[in-house]
């Protein structure tokens, strides 16, 4: 099998959500002694993508989305030791804290972009869920992160997004840290009246906003 | 005289019921369920149930669920504000009211969602009253006119203030329980009177997959030893936080609510309990929770038929819509839950008003729901011979000329055999035309301002308008809250 049919293996593996074909190829890629940066960037990354475009077209739902981000996850846990060990530098796309906010226990838009975040290249620290607004700003200072992510569900928890800018401000930290907003009731124009930096309708637009961050 | 039959409406055969239960039953016993509440863990340990402590974690018997089921009421008598009328909740009895607990209103001049504050939740509970074919009042609408703290104790006592109906309800803290069980007790007169004679249903959800969260379990026991019938509303998502098969949710759906009325009879033997739901079919493509999917409306018409299958008071958020303003679907996803609640038999049907995925309420959807609502009872009552001989005798000296307007027969019968919609629109294009052209929405709007200027509020007497007062005066100043909004209460 040459390098090129590896690869293209590596992104069918990502793209049909099959867990133990990634894995097994990742272990492949190591035996073979393959360029780990060019595994992940030509094998696992235009997967990834392709499962991107294939939600935006809508012919990809939620189940293929987050089965594909869990088997990126799966395969670079494998490859990540690995590059440790030969000193690549794995390039990261920038770290994120992201929790649902205290008095919330609801989740799983939060673990949704969480998962697809990280299988975007994004470093992602998950807090959980209902997690005080101190333990965002210790854990992204712990981190040296670039956002902070919080969600929330209820209309009632979502006044500590706002809290939470408050309290950045107090604490003389904002515009430290990118703050992302997300969750079934928060709009835009919340996003834009508590004064965070961004706010994504799902996890998908989620990347993309993140990277547009990044790169502004 | 042959009699109507009751059309019924139902999903799973005996067989499927008690596998569901069975499986339900397992889950319960092998893998247990959270429970985080110190109180019920406690009676649920003295009950002989196996808890793990530090996990929060309880594993039920099939035989204390068995001895609960056999220990609760199979029939709910709630009475209106003045202790008079009363509404059987149970066997095929339907009663509809509206979706709970909304956080916008859909404002009809703007045709967008905003938050509500106290006048519209006033408005919104007045209309209530005088729509007929809705017989629950329900807590609605969330004010953000007062604070947070407060929203739950609040929307009753507003309830309470402009409403004779009986109220669904609920509570948002463990120390909502007290001022809004005091507010009760103030219209009834005693706790006695008002455990004899519910007013109120105080609705609790467990925490989908398999939880009772500690403000949920503790509304369970409170409203136990109360006397306040609890709903139970296990709400899983399909493929989200509950199997994504329909039978897969109703498994879960039932050892969810199962442990819920454990709870109960264990705080007090023979507690009301009614067995309800907000179940919902997770959209894989948007992450959302359409409440007028008719894969939502099968889980509830199904858990439905397995809690009569366990002779349980029933409940289902059914009758309301996904849509964000009052067109086609908006009409046709209520129209369709309504009907199947009603054949399905359901006891309370939550919903009637509401829009966008139980977020918002409507003034103008709650007056078109209630004639939704208004053929759905017809339909249930079914076809009655009425005459004997049925028809036999109205065709002598049957000739080419005969018609049945004028006959004594069409004039006994139409108006029992025929209902007449106000607002649904039956006229001619022509006249329809002279009429303004107007949509469903707006001749709704003009009824709602019709019928809220024809019919003052329903203020209860001048004595329990101040207990009332009082309660929710200290309640407020307990949360260092020292004014609220002024009413206008004459």
């Amino acid at each position: 099998m040459t390098e090129q049919e590896l690869f293209s293996k590596m992104q069918k593996s990502i793209i049909e959500g099959n867990k133990d074909e990634a894995e097994a190829l990742a272990r492949e890629a190591i035996e073979k002694k393959i360029h780990l940066n060019e595994v992940v960037e030509k094998g696992y990354v235009p997967g990834i993508q392709k499962v991107g475009d294939l939600w935006e077209k809508g012919e990809y739902f939620l189940p293929e989305l987050i089965t594909s981000a869990e088997c990126m996850k799966a395969a670079m846990a494998i490859l990540q030791p690995e590059m440790e060990k030969s000193q690549i530098k794995t390039q990261s796309m920038g770290k994120i804290v992201i929790g649902t906010v205290e008095g919330d226990i609801h989740d799983i838009g939060k673990n949704l972009v969480s998962s697809i975040l990280s299988a975007n290249g994004f470093e992602v620290i998950d807090l959980g869920a209902d997690v005080k607004l101190e333990a965002f700003i210790e854990k992204a200072k712990e981190e040296n992160a670039d956002f902070i992510c919080l969600s929330a569900l209820l209309t009632t928890t979502m006044l500590g997004q706002k809290k939470f800018i408050e309290v950045l401000k107090e604490k003389n930290l904002y515009g430290q840290y990118k703050v992302m907003v997300g969750g079934a009731p928060v709009t835009q124009k919340w996003a834009e009246d508590i004064g965070a930096d961004g706010y994504a309708e799902n996890a998908m637009i989620a990347v993309r906003a993140v990277k547009n961050l990044m790169k502004g | 005289m042959i009699q109507a039959i009751r059309p019924k409406l139902q999903l799973l055969s005996k067989d499927f019921i008690q596998k569901i239960i069975d499986e339900a039953l397992v889950i319960l016993e092998k893998q247990g369920i959270f429970v985080e509440n110190q109180e019920a863990l406690d009676l649920l340990k003295e009950a002989g149930m196996k808890v793990d402590e530090s996990a929060q974690r309880v594993f039920l018997t099939p035989q204390i669920v068995e001895d609960s089921l056999s220990s609760t009421p199979s029939i709910i008598k709630l009475y209106d504000r003045a202790g008079e009328k009363e509404y059987v909740v149970g066997e095929d009895e339907v009663h509809f009211d509206p979706g709970s607990a909304a956080v916008t209103i859909l404002d009809h001049k703007t045709q967008e969602e905003r938050r509500a504050v106290t006048d519209d939740l006033i408005r919104f509970i007045r209309l209530t009253e005088c729509l007929e074919h809705i017989h629950f009042q329900s807590t609605g609408l969330i004010s953000s006119d007062v604070p947070e703290i407060i929203s739950d104790s609040y929307r009753l006592y507003i309830g309470l203030l402009f409403s004779k109906k009986p109220i669904v309800t609920g509570t948002f803290r463990v120390e909502g329980f007290k001022p809004m069980y005091d507010m009760l007790v103030a219209v009834r007169g005693s706790e006695n009177n008002l455990a004899e004679k519910p007013l109120a249903i105080f609705d609790a959800c467990p925490s989908p997959p398999l939880k009772w969260s500690n403000l949920t379990a503790q509304s369970l026991i409170d409203s136990a030893r109360a006397g306040i019938p609890s709903e139970l509303i296990s709400m899983g998502m399909t493929g989200a936080t509950s199997p994504v098969t329909i039978a897969g949710t109703l498994v879960q759906h039932v050892a969810e609510n199962l442990c819920g009325l454990v709870i109960c009879q264990l705080a007090k033997k023979g507690a009301p309990v009614i067995f309800g739901g907000s179940p919902m079919s997770f959209d894989m493509r948007k992450g959302t929770t359409p409440m007028g999917a008719i894969e939502t409306m099968m889980i509830d018409s199904a858990y439905c038929q397995i809690a009569k299958h366990l002779n349980l008071p029933t409940h289902a958020y059914m009758g309301l819509s996904d849509a964000k303003i009052n067109d086609n679907q908006a009409g046709l996803e209520t129209g369709i839950g309504a009907v199947l609640a009603a054949l399905a038999g359901v006891n309370v049907v939550s919903g009637p008003g509401m829009t966008d995925f139980e977020s918002c309420q409507s003034l103008e959807k709650l007056v078109v729901d209630n004639e939704i609502c208004g053929m759905a009872y017809r339909l249930i009552d079914g076809i009655s011979q009425r005459d004997d001989p049925i028809a036999t005798h109205l065709f002598e000296d049957f000739k080419p000329d005969t018609q049945f307007l004028s006959l004594s027969h069409t004039k006994n019968w139409y108006r029992k055999e025929h209902t007449f919609p106000t607002i649904i629109d039956r006229d001619t294009y022509d006249y329809w035309v002279s009429l303004g052209k107007k949509s469903i929405a707006e001749r709704a709007s003009e009824k709602v301002e019709r019928l809220l200027r024809e019919n003052p509020p329903s203020l209860p007497a001048e004595d329990i308008i101040k207990e009332l007062k009082k309660v929710m005066f200290d309640d407020a100043k307990k949360n260092g809250i020292s004014s609220l909004p002024e009413l206008k209460l004459d």
